[in-house]
C-alpha cells in the first residue's frame, strides 16, 4: 500500500468516525463541508488526481472516489438517522392525552320535542296514502267549533267538550279555543272541492287536568271525501295507520258503535295491547283493549255545512290524540310533562334532530 | 248507567251469560265502563255464634265460638254490642279482604286471646253504612252458604257509559230492548195497565210556559203508608249507588232506572191550592232536596203552588213540599221538560241528578202517561192508598218522524251488504215501524244496488226505499245516516271487512305547505344548534302577556282554567323564559330551549302567527356549555341570540343575504344589546337580544339570559321555479386573495355600515368582507373605536397586478370614509 492509500484510509476513518459523532443535523452538515465541500477534505484529493500520472490515477482515482461516495453515503445515512431521532423526539413531546372529553356536537345535544316527532311520522305515513297536511286556528268560532259541525245549541255533546270562551265582543259574539281539530273539516271543504284526503294536526284545548288530560293538548283529524268512501275504507286506512304508526306487522282493532255529533255511524276503536309489563304497552298482543281514535261517516249535516250535497258525497273522518299515541309508542307516563320543559325529560323523551321519520328508513330509530 | 244482571233479566229472557252480556253490549255500543261480579263478597259465609264469653282482659269484647259449617267451631274477638250467642251473622275468615275497612284480615290476638276471623257489620262489607252491630240474620239462615248469594246480594251491577243520543237506554228496559235486537234473548217486559182511579184529581195544573213544558201528568193517591221500600228495591238502588230514603221516594228512582222515565212526589197535603208550571221569577229562591237554596231565574222553568217554587222542573224537587215518613197524600208527577232548558238551568245551579240526566237526553213523551200508572201502582202496591184520576195537561200527542230509507245506504256507508229483510227486521225490532215496497223488482231500471259513481248522484234501485217511522223514545234518530247506523251496529261491525282505500295510481307528491315545511325545517335547524324543543301554554299570566305587547281584551280567556293561563300569549319568549327559570331552579342553569309554534296578535285566524323563539340561559352556547378543561364557556349574550334567528330564518327560506339589521328591538329587549331583522324598510322577519332588566324581573327570571323570535309566516314565499337547474357556476382561475384593513371610527359607527361601504368598492371582484378585530382603547382617543376587517378579493378576468390593487384599496378606504366619517389606523 502506498502513502497516498494509507493517508486516504485513515482520511476516511477520521471522516467516518466525524459523521458517527455528529449529534445533529448542523454538525452533520458541518463534516459534509469539511469533506465534500469546495475546499472539503475529500474535495481536495480529488483535485490532486489531475497531477497525477495514468497509472497512480488509474489507481487513484477509484481509491478517491470510492471514498467519496462511502462518506457520502455515510452523511445521508447519518443525516436520515437523525431527522427521524429528532421527529421522534419531537412526536414524544407533543404527546396528549387523548382521553381527555371532547364537547358533544350540538346536533347531538338539541332535542325535537315528542309531538313534533310524532307529527312527522304521521306525516310521513299519510303522505304514503296521499293524505295532504292542513291546519287551522286555534281561536275559533262557534260556527265552526260547534254549529257546523252538528252540535245542536244545548245539547249535552257541547257540554262534554269543557270549552274555553273570550269574553264577548261588541257585539254579543264570544270566541272559543277549539275543543278539537274538527273546525279544520269545515274550513277544508269551505276551500276545497273533493276527492278530499287530509289529516289535520294542531293544538287543541279543554278545561281539564289530570295526568291523561291537559287543557291544552294535540289532535289528529283525518278527513276523507269523495263519492265512495266509506266505513269499510275507514277500518282499512286506520288499520293500516295503526300498524305503521306502532310499527308492528300487525295489530287487532275493535270498533265500537259511539256517538259524535259530526259523524254517523260513529265509532270508537280500542287497540289490542298487552299492559302486564309496568310502564310498557306492547301492541299486537296481550289482553288489553285500549281506546285510541272516534271516528265515523261524515255526518250529512256537516256536509251540507261545508257546501256538499250528502246524496253525492260521502266520506270518513277521525280524531285522536297526538299526545296519547306518542305516550303509547314512547311510554311517557304523564301528559303534564309534556308541556313542562324539564331538560331532563327533553333529552331522555325528545329526538336527536337529525332522526327524521320516512317510511323508506323506518319511522324511529 | 249502572244496572244489576238480575234487574235485566225482569225485561230480558236470555241464558246468556254475563260475558257475553257484557261483550254484546260493548259492541252495540252501549260501551261497558265497569262489571262488578260481587265476587269480593263470596268469601262472607252465614255463621252461628256458638258461645259468647266476656273477653278476660277487656269489658267491651267478647270471645265467641263461631259455627261457619266448616267442622269444628272457630274462636273469633268480637266487639260488637250485640254480639251474642245463637246469632246468626256474616263470618270472615283469615285471608279475607274486607272492603268496608280496606284490610285483608290475618289471624289476630286481641289482648291475649287469638282471634281466628271476623263477624261483619253491612258498613264492613259496603252493604250501607250500619255499623250499630254485625250482621243480624234470621236464625234460620242456612250456616256455610255463602251470605251474599243468600241474601241476593251478589247480583253483578253493570255500568254502561252511555253516550249522549241514547236517552232511551238511560232504562234497564231500553238496553233489554237493544240486547233482544242483537239477539241475545226476548224482551218480556210486561206492559202497563191503566190504574182506576177514584175521581178526579183534586189539584189542578195550569202550564204557563207550554214552551218549557209540552206536557205535564199528575196523580193523587190518598192514605197511602210510606215507609221503607221493600228490601228487593233497595237493595237494586243501592247496587246502583242510589240511597234508599223511603219507599215513596224509592219508588221514583226505581222508575226513572227501570223505564227512563223521571218522576216526582209531593207530599199533598205541603202543597197549597193547584200547580202552575211557569217561569221562575229573578231572584226567586227555593230550597231544594239536597238542602242547598238555589236563587233562580226566569230562564229556568218551576213547578209553583200558592207558597211559591215547589220543584225545579225536571232537576229536583224542593225540600218543602218533599215526601217523608208522615206523608198520608201523595203527588205523583210525570211530565215532559224541554231539554235545552233543563240542560241550561242544571248546569248554571250545578245540580246533576238522575232526572236532569234524561231530560236534557230527551225522555220518551209517549211514555209519560205509562210512566205514572207504573208509579201509581208501585205506590198502591207497596204504600198502600186510593189514587184518583189522572191529569192530564198540555200533551199534545207524539207525530213519528218518517225517514224515507233506501236500504242500499247501508252498503254505501258502510261497504257491507246486508240483505234489505235482515235491515227491515234489526230496525223492527228495535221498535222502528218500517212500510213501503217489500221486494226488490229486478226489472225495474238500475238494477240492484250498485253505486253509479260516475253519475255522481248514487241510484237507488226501485223497491228498495221504504219508509220508517222513528219510535218515541228515539230522538236522536233523524235521517239516513242514522238508520244505516242502527242497521250496522245490530248487524255487527266486526262483519265490516277492510277495504283498501282507492291508491292514486302515482308517486306522491309534496304534500307539505310552504309553511309547514319552513317550521319543521326551522325547528330542526334550532335543535341541531344544540337547542331543546318545548312545547309551552298557548295561555299566560295577563301580566307577562302585558310585558310582551299582549293582554288585549279580545284575548283573555273569560274562564281560564287557572289564573296564571288567562291570556293567549303574544310572544312565546315569556313561556321560554318561565321554562328555562323553571330548570334553573332544579339545578340546570344552562339551558337552550326553543319552541315553533303560534302566538296570536288578535282572535281572527289571520291574526295567528306562526313563530319560531328561543332562549338561552347561563352559558348554554352552541359550542357548548360550563366549564371545560379546553376552555369554559362564556355567558350567553345578545351575538347567540343573533345567531339562532338568523339559523331559523335561513332554515325557514328567508333570503339571509338580503336581510339588514337595525339596531335596538321591542321594550322587552335590552335597548343597547338587541336587534331587529328586516326585510327591506318594511318587512320585520324577526326580533333578538338579551332582555331588559325590568322585564326579567317582572318575569321574575334572572341569569344570563338571550333570546330570539323569528317570524316564519312572514318570510316571503319564493317564487316558484320553472326548473330545478341550479345557477351556472363560474369558476375564476386566478387565485382569490385577501388584504386586511384597519379603520378608527367614531364609536357610533356601526360595523354593518362600514362593512357595506367596503364591500360597496367592487361589488365584482369583493366577494367577501369579514370584520376580524374591534378595539377601543385610549390610544384611539376619546369615542373612537378601531374596526378592522378582512376583504375577500376574486379576480376573474386576469390576474390583478399591485397598481390594481392599489386602487381597490383606495376606493374602500374612500367608501369607508365617506360612510362612516373613519380613516385608515396608521
Amino acid at each position: 500500500m502506498s502513502a497516498a492509500q494509507a493517508e486516504l484510509e485513515q482520511l476516511e476513518a477520521s471522516l467516518l468516525s466525524d459523521i458517527a459523532s455528529a449529534g445533529d443535523e448542523q454538525a452533520i452538515e458541518a463534516v459534509r463541508v469539511a469533506a465534500l465541500g469546495k475546499k472539503g477534505s475529500v474535495s481536495e484529493k480529488l483535485k490532486t488526481l489531475g497531477a497525477m500520472s495514468a497509472e497512480e490515477r488509474q489507481v487513484m482515482g477509484p481509491a478517491i472516489n470510492g471514498l467519496k461516495d462511502r462518506v457520502a453515503a455515510a452523511l445521508a445515512e447519518r443525516k436520515t438517522a437523525l431527522r427521524d431521532a429528532a421527529i421522534e423526539a419531537r412526536l414524544a413531546s407533543e404527546k396528549l392525552d387523548v382521553t381527555l372529553p371532547v364537547r358533544q356536537s350540538p346536533a347531538e345535544r338539541g332535542r325535537i320535542h315528542p309531538i313534533s316527532q310524532v307529527i312527522d311520522e304521521i306525516a310521513a305515513i299519510f303522505g304514503d296514502l296521499g293524505f295532504a297536511i292542513a291546519e287551522g286556528p286555534d281561536v275559533e268560532t262557534d260556527h265552526y267549533n260547534f254549529t257546523a259541525l252538528n252540535f245542536p245549541e244545548g245539547h249535552p255533546a257541547r257540554e262534554m267538550h269543557d270549552t274555553f270562551f273570550f269574553q264577548p265582543d261588541d257585539n254579543g259574539e264570544r270566541r272559543l279555543l277549539r275543543t278539537h281539530t274538527s273546525p279544520v273539516q269545515i274550513r277544508t271543504m269551505e276551500a276545497q272541492k273533493p276527492p278530499i284526503r287530509i289529516v289535520i294536526p294542531g293544538k287543541t284545548y279543554r278545561q281539564d287536568s289530570d295526568a291523561t288530560h291537559s287543557p291544552m293538548f294535540h289532535q289528529l283529524e283525518g278527513l276523507v271525501i269523495d263519492r265512495t268512501a266509506n266505513v269499510a275504507n275507514m277500518k282499512w286506512v286506520l288499520s293500516e295507520f295503526c300498524k305503521a304508526f306502532f310499527e308492528v306487522p300487525s295489530v287487532n282493532m275493535r270498533f265500537r258503535p259511539s256517538f259524535f255529533p259530526f259523524t254517523e255511524p260513529s265509532l270508537e276503536v280500542d287497540i289490542q295491547c298487552d299492559r302486564s309489563r309496568p310502564g310498557e304497552v306492547r301492541f299486537g298482543e296481550g289482553n288489553d283493549w285500549m281506546e285510541i281514535l272516534g271516528c265515523g261517516m261524515v255526518h250529512p249535516n256537516v256536509l251540507r255545512h261545508g257546501g256538499l250535497d250528502p246524496d253525492e258525497y260521502q266520506g270518513f273522518a277521525w280524531g285522536m290524540g297526538i299526545d296519547r299515541i306518542a305516550m303509547l309508542k314512547y311510554g311517557m307516563p304523564d301528559l303534564r310533562a309534556f308541556f313542562d320543559a324539564d331538560v331532563r325529560w327533553l333529552q331522555h323523551y325528545g329526538f336527536r334532530p337529525l332522526d327524521l321519520p320516512t317510511l323508506f328508513g323506518g319511522l324511529s330509530q | 248507567m249502572k244496572f244489576t244482571l238480575s234487574w235485566l233479566k225482569d225485561h230480558l229472557e236470555t241464558d246468556a251469560s254475563l260475558d257475553e252480556i257484557v261483550e254484546k253490549l260493548t259492541m252495540i255500543g252501549l260501551e261497558v265502563e265497569s262489571v262488578d261480579d260481587k265476587a269480593a263478597l263470596r268469601p262472607f259465609v252465614i255463621a252461628k255464634v256458638l258461645t259468647a264469653e266476656k273477653h278476660p282482659d277487656a269489658d267491651k269484647l267478647r270471645v265467641l265460638t263461631v259455627d261457619t259449617g266448616s267442622g269444628d267451631p272457630i274462636q273469633v274477638v268480637c266487639g260488637a254490642p250485640n254480639a251474642r250467642a245463637g246469632l246468626v251473622g256474616a263470618f270472615a275468615a283469615p285471608g279475607t279482604y274486607v272492603p268496608g275497612i280496606d284490610v285483608t284480615l290475618s289471624v289476630g290476638n286481641i289482648r291475649g286471646v287469638e282471634s281466628r276471623g271476623m263477624m261483619c257489620s253491612e258498613r264492613e262489607l259496603e252493604l250501607s253504612d250500619e255499623h250499630d252491630g254485625i250482621i243480624d240474620l234470621p236464625a234460620d239462615a242456612p250456616v256455610g252458604t255463602p251470605y251474599a248469594t243468600w241474601a241476593k246480594l251478589d247480583d253483578p251491577v253493570i255500568e254502561i257509559n252511555l253516550t249522549p243520543n241514547r236517552p232511551d237506554a238511560t232504562s234497564v228496559h231500553g238496553i233489554a230492548r237493544d240486547l233482544a235486537a242483537a239477539g241475545l234473548g226476548t224482551l218480556k217486559t210486561a206492559p202497563v195497565e191503566p190504574v182506576k182511579g177514584d175521581g178526579a184529581c183534586p189539584v189542578k195544573v195550569t202550564i204557563e210556559a207550554p214552551d218549557l213544558c209540552p206536557g205535564f201528568a199528575l196523580r193523587l193517591v190518598r192514605g197511602v203508608t210510606n215507609g221503607p221500600s221493600p228490601k228487593w228495591m233497595q237493595q237494586r238502588l243501592i247496587a246502583i249507588g242510589l240511597r234508599p230514603i223511603n219507599a215513596l221516594v224509592d219508588i221514583t228512582n226505581y222508575v226513572t232506572f227501570d223505564r227512563g222515565r223521571p218522576l216526582h212526589v209531593f207530599d199533598a197535603a205541603k202543597v197549597a191550592g193547584d200547580l202552575v208550571v211557569r217561569r221562575a221569577n229573578d231572584g226567586e229562591t227555593v230550597l231544594g232536596l239536597d238542602q242547598r237554596e238555589y236563587t233562580l231565574t226566569p230562564e229556568m222553568c218551576v213547578i209553583a203552588d200558592r207558597n211559591g217554587v215547589e220543584s225545579i222542573a225536571g232537576i229536583m224537587g224542593g225540600e218543602h213540599s218533599g215526601c217523608d215518613e208522615t206523608t198520608t197524600d201523595v203527588l205523583i208527577e210525570s211530565a215532559l221538560w224541554d231539554p235545552i232548558t233543563t240542560a241550561r238551568t242544571g248546569r248554571t245551579l250545578g245540580i246533576i241528578t238522575d232526572a236532569r240526566y234524561r231530560f236534557e237526553r230527551g225522555v220518551d213523551p209517549e211514555f209519560m202517561v205509562p210512566g205514572l200508572e207504573l208509579a201509581t201502582r208501585l205506590v198502591t202496591e207497596l204504600c198502600g192508598g186510593t189514587p184518583s184520576e189522572a191529569e192530564v195537561v198540555g200533551y199534545a200527542g207524539h207525530t213519528p218522524k218518517i225517514v224515507s230509507f233506501p236500504f242500499s245506504e247501508v252498503r254505501r256507508l258502510t261497504g257491507i251488504d246486508v240483505p234489505a229483510d235482515e235491515s227491515r227486521s234489526i230496525l223492527t225490532r228495535l221498535g222502528f215501524t218500517v212500510s213501503g215496497a217489500v221486494e226488490m223488482k229486478v226489472s225495474a231500471p238500475g238494477g240492484l244496488a250498485e253505486l253509479m259513481p260516475s253519475s255522481g248522484v248514487h241510484a237507488v234501485p226501485a223497491g228498495d226505499r221504504v219508509d220508517v217511522a222513528v219510535p218515541s223514545w228515539r230522538p236522536d234518530v233523524e235521517g239516513k245516516a242514522d238508520l244505516v247506523e242502527e242497521v250496522m251496529r245490530i248487524h255487527g261491525v266486526d262483519n265490516i271487512a277492510p277495504q283498501p282505500l282507492a291508491s292514486h295510481d302515482a308517486v306522491n307528491g309534496r304534500i307539505l305547505t310552504t309553511l309547514q315545511i319552513r317550521t319543521r325545517n326551522a325547528r330542526r335547524a334550532l335543535a341541531v344548534r344544540g337547542m331543546m324543543e318545548a312545547v309551552t301554554w298557548s295561555f299566560i299570566p295577563a301580566k307577562h302577556a302585558e310585558l310582551f305587547g299582549g293582554g288585549q281584551r279580545t284575548l283573555k280567556l273569560a274562564n281560564p282554567i287557572a289564573a296564571d293561563m288567562s291570556d293567549m300569549r303574544p310572544s312565546l319568549l315569556p313561556g321560554l323564559l318561565a321554562a328555562a327559570q323553571r330548570n334553573a331552579d332544579r339545578g340546570f342553569a344552562d339551558v337552550a330551549l326553543f319552541e315553533v309554534s303560534g302566538t296570536y296578535e288578535g282572535d281572527r285566524p289571520e291574526q295567528q302567527r306562526r313563530v319560531a323563539g328561543g332562549v338561552r340561559r347561563g352559558t348554554a352556547r352552541l359550542d357548548g356549555q360550563g366549564r371545560d378543561w379546553a376552555g369554559n364557556a362564556a355567558p350567553v349574550g345578545v351575538f347567540d341570540a343573533k345567531a339562532d334567528a338568523f339559523a331559523a330564518l335561513e332554515a325557514a327560506g328567508a333570503p339571509v343575504d338580503k336581510l339588514q339589521v337595525e339596531a335596538g328591538g321591542p321594550g322587552w329587549y335590552h335597548p343597547g344589546r338587541s336587534g331587529t331583522i328586516k326585510l327591506g324598510p318594511k318587512v320585520v322577519l324577526g326580533t333578538f337580544g338579551e332582555f331588559h332588566p325590568r322585564t326579567l324581573e317582572a318575569l321574575d327570571v334572572s341569569g344570563p339570559l338571550c333570546g330570539f323570535e323569528v317570524f316564519i309566516d312572514a318570510v316571503p314565499e319564493s317564487k316558484a321555479k320553472p326548473t330545478r337547474t341550479k345557477p351556472r357556476l363560474d369558476l375564476s382561475p386566478f387565485q382569490a386573495v385577501r388584504r386586511d384593513f384597519a379603520f378608527v371610527v367614531d364609536k357610533a359607527v356601526e360595523a354593518g355600515t362600514l362593512t357595506r361601504a367596503a364591500a360597496s368598492a367592487d361589488r365584482k371582484l369583493i366577494t367577501g368582507v369579514r370584520v376580524f378585530d374591534v378595539f377601543e382603547g385610549a390610544s384611539l382617543g376619546e369615542g373612537r373605536k378601531s374596526i378592522a376587517i378582512e376583504v375577500s378579493i376574486q379576480p376573474v378576468e386576469r390576474t390583478l397586478t399591485d397598481e390594481d390593487f392599489e386602487a381597490l384599496a383606495a376606493k374602500i378606504v374612500e367608501n369607508v370614509a365617506k360612510q362612516t366619517g373613519g380613516s385608515l389606523r396608521g
